[in-house]
């Protein structure tokens, strides 16, 4: 790319900002605050902070423009087509972040007296009895922060379950190879050993090989339905009937849960457990990597050991039960995984989602993604080369087999999507297949923004397939504020903060 | 539907493409069984109105904070966040992207992580922080298993300054790690002794300070024990502000820092999203979980920032990695680093002082209540009061409640197993009460006792 | 001296009883830009095909094996500094540690250079 030919360095409206530390001026203030009330003596018992803090000082619109500023670099499901691959990135509604901005429902806190806050616990039971209807599960485990945080959430259950029956020789779990690596470090955080399953040619788990691996010791297994590979385990039901013959529990990763929520209902499939991530079906906003949340719905022989605190019906209203003791009925929860009760402002956004969707939008939610992604698998099929025969699910899996002998790799093509104006799709997972590319649409995106990345996705592809291209794709991408980083430095070298003396 | 662009021509247009006869075909994988034919037989799809008029009955039921004196922490605090914080949340840059897996296009989350990263360290007076990770509890459960890494051994001491929530949830998740707690009883005085339990078996102590009491104390006796037995000590900070004021845990010789940072940039949110605040040493980077924006430059020479570190983590070291964590509180983080960088550091110093300030008047005012007791003279923003002998603080704060004042928390509440807690009462007063809330709280404490 | 190699592209030199463990040249190849080495402590007891060390590149960790049983006698300090050293030097200066070997016969197991080289044109 030619040089930035600016006085400044900036190209219009791409500014070079620096970081707070080199931009603020002692004294200066971003908030007003009222003068403290006299006192005579304070209470800190000598331990007043001695040293300054280094905080840098700013006014108002200095912190302004510099957030819009830092905005303006990043991409985002607003600026255009996402299609990460297992992240669901449909479009964020705005209603819900209208509904949790209420302050009837935002400005309250976790611990005011529960006849106070009987709305708040209607917002979680509602949702938490959505979550119920859709899946078929009777009971949900609604603290848990994230997806990873559901699935340790779940194995936690699985656990207790067995220690209180006797069974606690069950320490081995059996995880597909195309697992996420969520899974495996899950399992390991609960006392487990992980043991992995290979798949078949068909991209699904290998049902022999997981039944000889079937056994006494063995306290669950763990498969994502649809796999991280875009497919529906077809086997489903042979392998929980399986599963369960050898006296272990199924755990469902529900990652990929959008291809058929409103289509399937989890428990007819013989899920035990299953995490569900808000921030992939349900629309809750990514918000740069978090926050998320991970509710884990629980089968009847998991119910009892659901973790505190949950909320009940009682004579009185809405109860939110924090100690086992207080629990009038078989509950052993395995203990706490968080603190408060859950991931308040989630809940809002995802029920407020719900509640426009419904029972028919969420059936056509998933109709249309899988639609969606199968249309991008007929379409990119003779460019690219799909790993497996379709259908697929809700996303679909490309390697870099067409790529062969052209010099570009995934990482390559991947970039130079970017100079496109797409985020590319996800790379390099799942590590089953070599260079993979996962492409996942959602059902919240036009035919027309389709078929505008198909016709680049071919172009790409075609260039590439010349052979003499790959210093070009190796280039991408060139019109971003920034081009490739150097991550090798970063890891050798790292640099994880600022410091006083150092420059930019 | 709103959120579906795709129309019958569309769908048809698309199914041809495909060969497929029409969408039910896609589905052919899922056995017959489990097929639904139709819709489930829950409600079906509303207007934005009938949502707005479902959530207002919701909320209509609740006693929000700021119709109310109020007077609650344990863990959370009432600060008030500057208009300008929420607007720039919003925008769709932030609030819609994702981690910056592609750094070329996420120059904004990495730098404003780098940021906050920088921002958390000063804060602690540690070398290095993370980019969060979900609340203070599931870090300090995160920080004893990383102390137990990097010591190799196997007993964690719960100090019962601790946050109850966050001692549940690391007795929970060390339950089947071979990692042993030692939980001492909760601490409403201060007076427990953590040294004589200090031994060589011993991975970390963990304190929080100012306690969940409201006690503050100098850490240093503690810190140099640990340090002669080869321990860690870990510190816990539940209220961001108090940085503002005290000595902070890295000048007092802690090792790993963990903490809430939800009051600040984000409000009380019913408790949750919550911010995991996670610091330590720069000789144990790499034994700390969660993700990492770093500095590098890019194929231009420019100062640019990515994730980095990344073997540390589940998606590359699987059942090896330092923890499973796969997000962090991204968009709480940005919450954080924008009201911290509005505050500044004049700005925030100011903030504490005001918060303690309100706090001294409110324990001198409570002199006029008969009978109550302030418990300790060391605190921030908050401490707890001892009501009297036969008093039962959950009743007392329910009374509060029917006369429109939300009066504090019970220690109750945390600690039904323990009938001498039952008159005690914790109290908290931020930069958002005013004097006429404390004489509101006098007068009716007055009333109900 | 003995050369001996693995299927997992470590190299073992062998004098007297004393070994010298690293990755070979294939192995830095495929793992690309080297930004981390952990190394083993002296006195830790290895078993032959057990965890002894894990070298990281940017996007994966890789364990390194122990090609036969022993104790460690020396961990090489000079990869904390210069992890690159792995990919400029893998076969002669990036040694990741030396141990003496407590079953010498376990070598009769593992690939001399010749028979290494033609697995390795195997794999490609």
């Amino acid at each position: 790319m030619a040089e930035t030919t600016t006085f400044s360095g900036n190209r219009a409206l791409q500014i070079e900002e620096p970081l707070i530390f080199e931009l603020g001026s002692p004294g200066r203030l971003g908030i007003d605050l009222p003068e403290p009330p006299p006192v005579d003596e304070d209470r800190l018992a000598g331990l007043r902070r001695k040293a300054p803090i280094g905080l840098p000082d700013l006014s108002e619109p200095q912190v302004v423009r510099h957030y819009t500023r830092l905005s303006q670099k990043n991409y985002g499901i607003d600026s255009g087509f996402y299609p990460l691959g297992s992240c669901t990135m449909k479009h964020n509604p705005r209603l819900s972040e209208k509904m949790a901005r209420l302050p009837g429902l935002v400005d309250l806190h976790p611990f005011q007296p529960q006849k106070t806050v009987q709305g708040a616990l209607e917002v979680i039971d509602t949702l938490a009895g959505w979550l119920k209807g859709l899946t078929g599960m009777p009971a949900v485990a609604m603290s848990p922060a994230a997806g990873a945080h559901g699935e340790w959430c779940g194995l936690m259950a699985i656990r207790a379950y067995h220690d209180d029956h006797g069974q606690n020789q069950r320490r081995r779990v059996l995880v597909p190879e195309s697992a996420h690596g969520t899974n495996p470090a899950s399992a390991a955080m609960c006392g487990y050993s992980v043991d992995p399953v290979p798949a078949t040619e068909r991209g699904r788990v290998d049902v022999a090989a997981l039944k000889a691996k079937l056994g006494d010791d063995v306290a669950c297994i763990m498969v994502t339905n649809p796999n991280t590979c875009g497919l529906f385990e077809d086997e489903i039901l042979e392998i929980a009937r399986a599963t369960h013959e050898a006296g272990a529990f199924f755990y469902c990763d529900g990652a990929n849960y959008n291809a058929i929520v409103g289509r399937v209902r989890v428990a007819d499939l013989g899920v035990d457990a299953m995490h569900i991530n808000l921030h992939k079906t349900f629309s809750t906003p990514h918000g740069g990597g978090g926050p998320g949340a991970g509710p884990t719905v629980l089968s009847e022989k998991l119910a009892p050991y659901a973790p505190l605190p949950f909320v009940v019906h009682d004579a009185d209203g809405l109860k939110l039960v924090e100690h086992a003791p207080q629990f009038q009925g078989e509950g052993k929860p395995f203990g706490r995984v968080k603190g408060y009760h859950g991931q308040f402002g989630v809940f809002i956004r995802a029920l407020a989602y719900i509640l426009s969707m419904g029972a028919d939008g969420l059936r056509q939610a998933s109709t249309d993604a899988v639609l969606n992604a199968n249309y991008l698998l007929a379409r990119l099929g003779d460019t690219l080369t799909p790993s497996f025969d379709g259908p697929c699910m809700h996303e679909c899996l490309f390697d870099d087999r067409f790529l062969k002998d052209s010099g570009v790799t995934t990482l390559d093509f991947a970039k130079a999507l970017i100079d496109e104006g797409f985020h590319p799709m996800t790379m390099y997972f799942p590590l089953v297949v070599h260079g993979a590319l996962l492409m996942e649409p959602t059902e919240t995106e036009s035919k027309e923004t389709l078929d505008g990345y198909i016709a680049v996705v071919q172009a790409l592809a075609a260039k590439a397939k010349t052979g003499s291209a790959a210093e070009d794709f190796k280039a991408a991408p060139k019109y971003t504020p920034r081009r490739r980083l150097d991550e090798t430095l970063a890891a050798r070298t790292p640099v994880l903060r600022w410091k006083p003396g150092s420059n930019g | 539907m709103r959120y579906l662009p795709h129309t019958d021509s569309d769908r048809r247009a698309m199914l041809a493409a495909i060969g497929a006869k029409d969408a039910d075909a896609l589905f052919r994988d899922v056995p017959e069984s489990a097929r639904l034919d139709q819709p489930l037989d829950l409600p079906r799809h509303q207007s934005e109105m009938e949502v707005e008029r479902a959530f207002a009955r919701m909320a209509g039921k609740n006693l929000s904070a700021g119709c109310a004196p109020f007077f609650i922490g344990a863990g959370l605090y009432r600060h008030h966040v500057p208009a300008a914080v929420d607007q720039l949340l919003t925008r769709g840059e932030f609030l819609t992207s994702y981690t910056p897996y592609q750094p070329e296009v996420s120059q904004g989350t990495l730098q404003y992580l780098f940021e906050f990263q920088t921002q958390v360290a000063l804060l602690t007076g540690m070398e290095v922080a993370n980019a969060s990770m979900y609340d203070g509890a599931t870090a300090c459960a995160e920080a004893a298993v990383m102390a137990a890494r990097v010591t190799k051994r196997s007993k964690v001491i719960l100090s019962g300054s601790l946050h109850p929530h966050y001692r549940e949830t690391t007795e929970t998740v060390l339950k089947y790690t071979g990692l042993e707690c030692d939980t001492l009883a909760p601490d409403p005085l201060a007076m427990e002794d953590l040294i004589g339990r200090i031994d060589s078996r011993t991975a970390c102590v963990i304190v929080q300070n100012p306690g969940f009491f409201g006690g503050i104390k100098d850490l240093r006796p503690l810190a140099d024990e640990c340090h002669a037995e080869g321990a860690l000590l870990v510190v816990a900070v539940a209220d961001p502000v108090s940085f503002g004021l005290i000595e902070p845990p890295g000048a007092m010789g802690a090792d790993i820092v963990i903490g809430e940072g939800q009051s600040l940039g984000m409000g009380l949110q019913f408790g949750g999203p919550g911010l995991g605040l996670f610091a330590t040493r720069d000789k144990y980077v790499r034994q700390m979980p969660g993700r990492l924006a770093g500095q590098t430059v890019d194929a231009d020479g420019k100062r640019g920032f990515v994730l980095t570190l990344s073997t540390r983590e589940q998606h590359i070291r699987r059942e090896k990695a330092t923890s499973n964590i796969c997000t962090n509180s991204g968009l709480c983080a940005l919450a954080f680093t924008m009201h911290l960088t509005l505050l500044g550091e004049t700005g925030l110093t100011r903030l504490a002082e005001l918060n303690h300030a309100r706090a001294v008047q409110l324990e001198t005012k409570l002199r006029r209540v008969k009978g109550l007791r302030v418990l300790g003279n060391a605190y921030f923003n908050e401490f707890a009061v001892y009501l009297g002998d036969d008093q039962d603080a959950a009743a007392v704060v329910d009374a509060l409640a029917d006369r429109g004042i939300l009066g504090g928390v019970p220690a109750s509440r945390f600690y039904p197993e323990w009938p001498e807690l039952r008159p005690i009462l914790l109290l908290a007063a931020t930069e958002t009460n005013t004097e006429a809330d404390l004489d509101a709280l006098v007068a009716a404490l007055n009333e109900v006792l | 001296m003995t050369i001996r190699f693995t299927k997992d592209h470590e190299w073992i030199s062998v004098d007297g009883t004393t070994g010298t463990v690293g990755i070979t040249d294939y192995a830095q190849h495929a793992l690309g830009d080297i930004v981390f080495v952990e190394v083993p402590e002296a006195g830790r007891e290895l078993i032959v095909g057990g965890d002894a060390a894990v070298v990281e590149s940017v996007k994966a960790a890789s364990e390194v094996y122990s090609p036969v049983s022993g104790t460690v006698t020396e961990g090489n300090a000079a990869l904390a500094d210069n992890p690159a050293l792995v990919n400029e030097s893998p076969e002669d200066q990036a040694w990741f540690f030396k141990l003496t070997l407590s079953n010498p016969a376990e070598l009769d197991e593992l690939m001399d250079r010749t028979a290494y080289d033609a697995y390795v044109a195997g794999l490609e």
